[in-house]
């Protein structure tokens, strides 16, 4: 009986074994890579808005603090987004005929919101609570990045479960004293480990298991 | 061959094959049922039921992602229902074909030669079946793989204190070390395919998944130690899967269901079953094709006295099980005990007894072991109580736990029980294509039960 395979056979088997297996895995790579690239999170991403708002200017050039506008970031699960009245608390008297800010002038006069494009938009399983971050010494940057530094705003972390839990069970690596709350840039004055240990305690940050439970933002 | 004609002329006090077969017949009957062009009606008729089954189970399924778990008759309190009952029963089902192939190979069992072959394709087939119920039941089972520990954005891994993730495990590992095992076994089964066949594109079909195997001495060598190591493998699965699958009850605390003896029920029902489905398979299959040569009385008989003995394992746990709640003195369990006898459910628990435990007795009758028909009959009986036990222990310990307060019944819904025989039309589907397309016996296996082939064996002494 002839062959009905060449010897090429065997290699082109084994060239297949090992194929499906560099496919597989690298399949699983780029899927892997790509959930959590920033294509996919948006992340660093700066997002367009219908006056471009810049961060920069007011945060880092004028020094406004971060409660200035978002008020209610203290005692609210939600860091409001300011009315158009605490724009036009300056913006009456500075730069009031300038054509960029024509929208906020219009949103003044007849009362309709400015529709800004949101840029943290956490999933709506998740319970998310500014305020006893804000208490328990999570100052601002930790999470948004040096805003002062945004020229249009973006969304600095991932704001995917595993970024949120590598917080939740070492909370010491990111408290700060609450008087930085809302200092950009803020460098600790000595060991983090230590101050955040010490800061763990004196705020009552509860344990590891306790933050990481299911329903503590899974409600 | 002068000698092999002086060797069948003998006699033979071998009861596992009948005699008169040579190495030549053996592999000519055996492959003739794959290779020849007729394909019987009893083949069309049972191929054509599993077919439609599928389509239903397709529905099914498809009703199921767009409606959701809804469509069955899941309500709180009892969430688990048939999703868990076929579970359980198909995966007890597998376990015959395992021992068979593992643990009778280390035992040294000849007769498991002639029926290992389409025990372990049932073992498959049947996990295949096990398989979907779990996922279906997930109600979203498109993301199954969340059951798996993987790099995720979540930060966190399945707990592993469950032991539905242990369940997992049990099952992925059953599957893979079974699908090994019977592919391994396949080989040189799969070459001498490859060899007869007149067909060009099966011959290639079958050359490529015989992967070489040119039936040298080296590839028997590896071969028997590829094997026996499988075996090796497999043997410890036919306990621990199946005490895995009752730790998902064991480990809760629902009346009916928190007991130690479980596992050792657990397994000795999922022999029984699993042999009642071999001779449910094997009866009809050597009546059609004729094998009654290689799948002998004998065969038929031993398979019976297996489920003989784990039967009344299995009595004995339901006796027990039953005094336990009495002599505990838990009165939550003495409850539970009280309704399933009395309760919503007694009369699934009394058919279960009647068909589990009373109708086996019969396979005490050495005239009913021995015939066919009514072997066959009883090994239906013994699936039906397989199934109802399961039933009982997941639906009525869950309607009736506790609480009064939260007590409930649980209805079958039509979609419950169209999933329920889609599976049955999946194995039957997958099981016929298996029986058409590769030796339902292993001939090489089944050659080395010759006299002849231990005529060199017996010359060395």
């Amino acid at each position: 009986m002839s062959q009905i395979f060449h010897h090429s056979a065997n290699t082109l088997v084994r060239m297949t074994m090992v194929g499906v297996a560099v496919i597989v895995g690298g399949v699983g790579w780029v899927a892997y890579e790509f959930q959590q690239s920033a294509y996919q999170t948006r992340a660093t991403q700066p997002r367009e808005q219908p006056i471009p708002f810049s961060h920069v200017h007011h945060v880092g050039g004028l020094g406004l603090d971060c409660r200035y506008c978002h008020t209610t970031v203290e005692t609210s699960s939600f860091a409001n987004i300011p009315p158009t009245k605490t724009c036009m608390n300056c913006h009456s008297e500075i730069w009031a005929t300038s054509p960029t800010l024509e929208p906020v002038r219009a949103s003044f006069r007849t009362g309709a919101s400015i529709q800004w494009t949101r840029v943290h938009d956490l999933p709506d399983f998740v319970y998310f609570n500014h305020g006893i971050h804000v208490a328990k010494g999570v100052g601002c940057e930790t999470c948004h990045g040096r805003v002062d530094r945004m020229p249009l705003t973006w969304q600095e972390n991932t704001l995917q479960m595993n970024w949120c839990i590598d917080c939740h069970r070492n909370p010491e690596k990111a408290v700060r004293p609450r008087e930085f709350i809302t200092s950009m840039g803020y460098q600790p004055t000595g060991n983090q480990e230590e101050i955040g240990r010490r800061l763990v305690q004196e705020y009552k940050i509860q344990d590891a298991r306790t933050l990481t439970s299911c329903s503590t933002c899974h409600r | 061959m002068a000698d092999e004609r002086q060797v069948i002329e003998r006699e033979q006090s071998q009861e596992i094959i009948a005699p008169g077969y040579t190495f030549g017949t053996i592999t000519d009957q055996i492959s003739a049922v794959v290779l020849t062009k007729h394909t019987p009606l009893f083949w069309m008729a049972c191929f054509g039921v599993g077919i439609g089954l599928l389509m239903l189970l397709l529905w099914s399924i498809a009703l199921l992602m767009t409606e959701g778990v809804g469509i069955w008759g899941i309500r709180a309190p009892v969430m688990w229902g048939f999703a868990i009952t076929n579970f359980v029963w198909w995966i007890g089902i597998g376990h015959a074909g395992t021992l068979i192939s593992a643990i009778l190979l280390l035992l040294n069992q000849k007769w498991r030669n002639s029926i290992n072959r389409f025990a372990e394709a049932m073992t498959l087939f049947a996990v295949a079946c096990a398989g979907m119920f779990p996922l279906l039941h997930l109600g979203r089972p498109w993301l199954f793989y969340w059951l798996f520990p993987y790099p995720n954005s979540t930060g966190v891994q399945p707990q592993f204190r469950s032991p539905l993730v242990w369940d997992v495990f049990a099952v992925s590992t059953y599957a893979t070390v079974s699908a090994l095992f019977w592919y391994v076994g396949l080989m040189p089964d799969l070459a001498t395919l490859r060899d007869r066949s007149q067909n060009p594109v099966a011959r290639v079909i079958y050359g490529v998944m015989a992967m070489g195997w040119r039936g040298s001495a080296r590839h028997w060598s590896v071969y028997e130690t590829a094997s026996l190591l499988l075996a090796g493998l497999a043997t410890p699965l036919v306990l621990s899967v199946h005490t895995v699958v009752s730790f998902d009850f064991t480990i809760a605390i629902v009346p009916g269901w928190h007991s130690t003896f479980f596992p050792p029920y657990f397994v000795a029902g999922a022999i029984y079953s699993g042999f009642a489905m071999v001779l449910a398979l094997a009866i009809p299959l050597r009546a059609v094709y004729g094998l009654q040569g290689l799948i002998t009385d004998k065969h038929l008989e031993n398979a019976a006295k297996v489920m003989l003995a784990t039967g009344l394992i299995v009595g004995y746990a339901y006796v027990l099980e039953t005094f336990t709640a009495w002599y505990s003195g838990d009165v939550f369990e003495g409850a539970a005990f009280w309704n399933r006898m009395t309760g919503p459910y007694s009369v699934n628990y009394w058919s279960l007894i009647a068909f589990n435990v009373v109708l086996p007795q019969g396979l005490w009758f050495k005239r009913i072991r021995t015939n066919p028909v009514t072997l066959f009959i009883w090994s239906i009986f013994v699936l039906i109580g397989m199934w109802l036990e399961r039933y009982v222990i997941i639906v009525s310990s869950l309607a009736q736990d506790y609480l009064n307060s939260s007590w409930g019944e649980f209805h079958a819904t039509r979609w419950d029980w169209a999933t329920y025989l889609g599976t049955i039309g999946l194995f039957l589907f997958l099981f016929f294509l298996f029986i058409r397309l590769l030796p339902m016996i292993s001939i090489f296996e089944v050659r080395t039960l010759l006299p002849q082939a231990k005529v060199e064996e017996e010359a060395r002494r």
